[in-house]
């Protein structure tokens, strides 16, 4: 109704703006640098990793390799000229990402038919058909080997997994999960505060978990010679890298 | 009682490892019969363990044939996976796993449930027999 209780005509208020949300706007705000096109800390002529960059985007434009984090579970088909078909597909949790440039690498870890299996692959290697994300999950440590002397539960997927939807937002959740051990002897002695490990329910007497904070060293952190601030190279590798792709 | 700690169960159940190093199977490793052969699968006081490797180095790797001690006897046997790395690309398992052959190559057990690497087909004509019993590839 155009008239006011006063009597007045209203003013003409236009429809509220229409809100764009633009999701390649979002997409791009969330950068993604893989890690092993950060360099390590050395005195290497920066000619090198230069070279090294320009192959890798080289293969990256031929063949997508997606964005993971180590705790994803991914499905890897490799070309292999034993297998019936001559391919090979392998399921399984990234326990551990490792390796600069060219060499980077990933540990695919799976149980099937109770028998542990672990299988390393080369990011860069021209054998490898295609990586596809089946869960995407961060887990509360970059390292995933304590899975070893995990009870096998936490390590079987099966190995005809169908990808999980996932819309394009922004965050990858953070899985809190405290893994259940096996009991003692493990591989490596996980409590100590070396390998600061925050997922793993340990079921060990006080005792025990007060004699493995002796191995701390509470100083390292505090180390400035330790330190390599990597937001700068990331930065400019970022911007170079995402032209390139681009193209 | 450090003893009694070390001495491992021979169930197929449980698997603790004793030694942390992961090395290829030597003379004197635990190994695990994988088929279902009665000779692997029938409990002993005593795991079987390797005594020969037929190879020039002692260190036996997938795809070599070892001689075993199962409950006091001896045969032999061909290792389709160890603990140890291998070259990348190839699977690591977990347990050191051993299928029990005859002399003539013949697999003494029916089928062997546990995957075993594709790198066994290359030599193909040795253990078509073997590659015929299993059932996941890996």
């Amino acid at each position: 109704s155009r008239i006011n209780s006063d009597g007045k005509p209203a003013k003409f208020q236009p429809p509220p703006k229409p809100v764009i949300i633009d999701k390649q706007k979002q997409r791009e705000e969330r950068r993604f640098l893989s890690p092993e096109f950060i360099p390590p800390r050395g005195r290497t002529d920066p000619l090198k990793f230069y070279i090294e960059r320009k192959d890798m985007i080289q293969r990256r434009k031929v063949f997508n390799i997606p964005e993971f984090y180590v705790g994803h579970v991914l499905a890897v088909t490799t070309a292999d000229p034993y297998a019936n078909e001559k391919s090979n597909r392998f399921v399984g949790i990234c326990i551990q990402r490792g390796g600069k440039g060219l060499g980077a690498t990933f540990v695919l870890r799976n149980v099937i038919e109770e028998q542990g299996v672990e299988i390393y692959y080369e990011l860069y290697n021209p054998r490898i058909q295609a990586i596809e994300v089946l869960k995407l999950e961060k887990r509360l440590d970059d390292n995933l080997m304590y899975l070893r002397d995990a009870l096998p539960e936490y390590s079987t997927f099966d190995m005809n997994m169908k990808p999980v939807s996932r819309l394009d937002s922004e965050e990858i959740p953070v899985n809190k999960l405290q893994v259940r051990m096996k009991p003692k002897p493990w591989s490596k002695r996980w409590e100590r505060p070396k390998y600061n490990i925050k997922g793993i329910k340990f079921e060990l007497p006080e005792k025990k978990m007060k004699e493995a904070q002796k191995w701390s060293q509470p100083w390292l952190e505090f180390d400035m010679l330790r330190e390599y601030d990597t937001s700068k190279i990331e930065e400019k590798i970022w911007k170079e890298v995402s032209e390139a792709l681009q193209k | 009682q450090g003893l009694l700690r070390r001495s491992v169960s021979h169930s197929f159940l449980s698997f603790a490892s004793i030694t942390g190093a992961c090395r290829a199977i030597q003379k004197l490793t635990r190994v695990r019969v994988v088929d279902n052969s009665t000779l692997g699968n029938t409990p002993y006081h005593r795991p079987p363990k390797c005594i020969h490797v037929y190879n020039k180095t002692g260190v036996g790797k997938v795809g070599d044939t070892i001689l075993l001690a199962i409950k006091g006897e001896k045969k032999k046997a061909l290792i389709v996976g160890h603990k140890m790395p291998g070259p990348t690309m190839t699977p690591r398992f977990d347990s050191n796993n051993v299928v029990l052959i005859e002399d003539n190559g013949n697999p003494t057990g029916t089928r062997i449930k546990t995957p075993i690497p594709y790198i066994l087909r290359r030599r193909e004509g040795e253990f078509s027999k073997v590659l015929a019993i299993a059932r996941n590839f890996v």
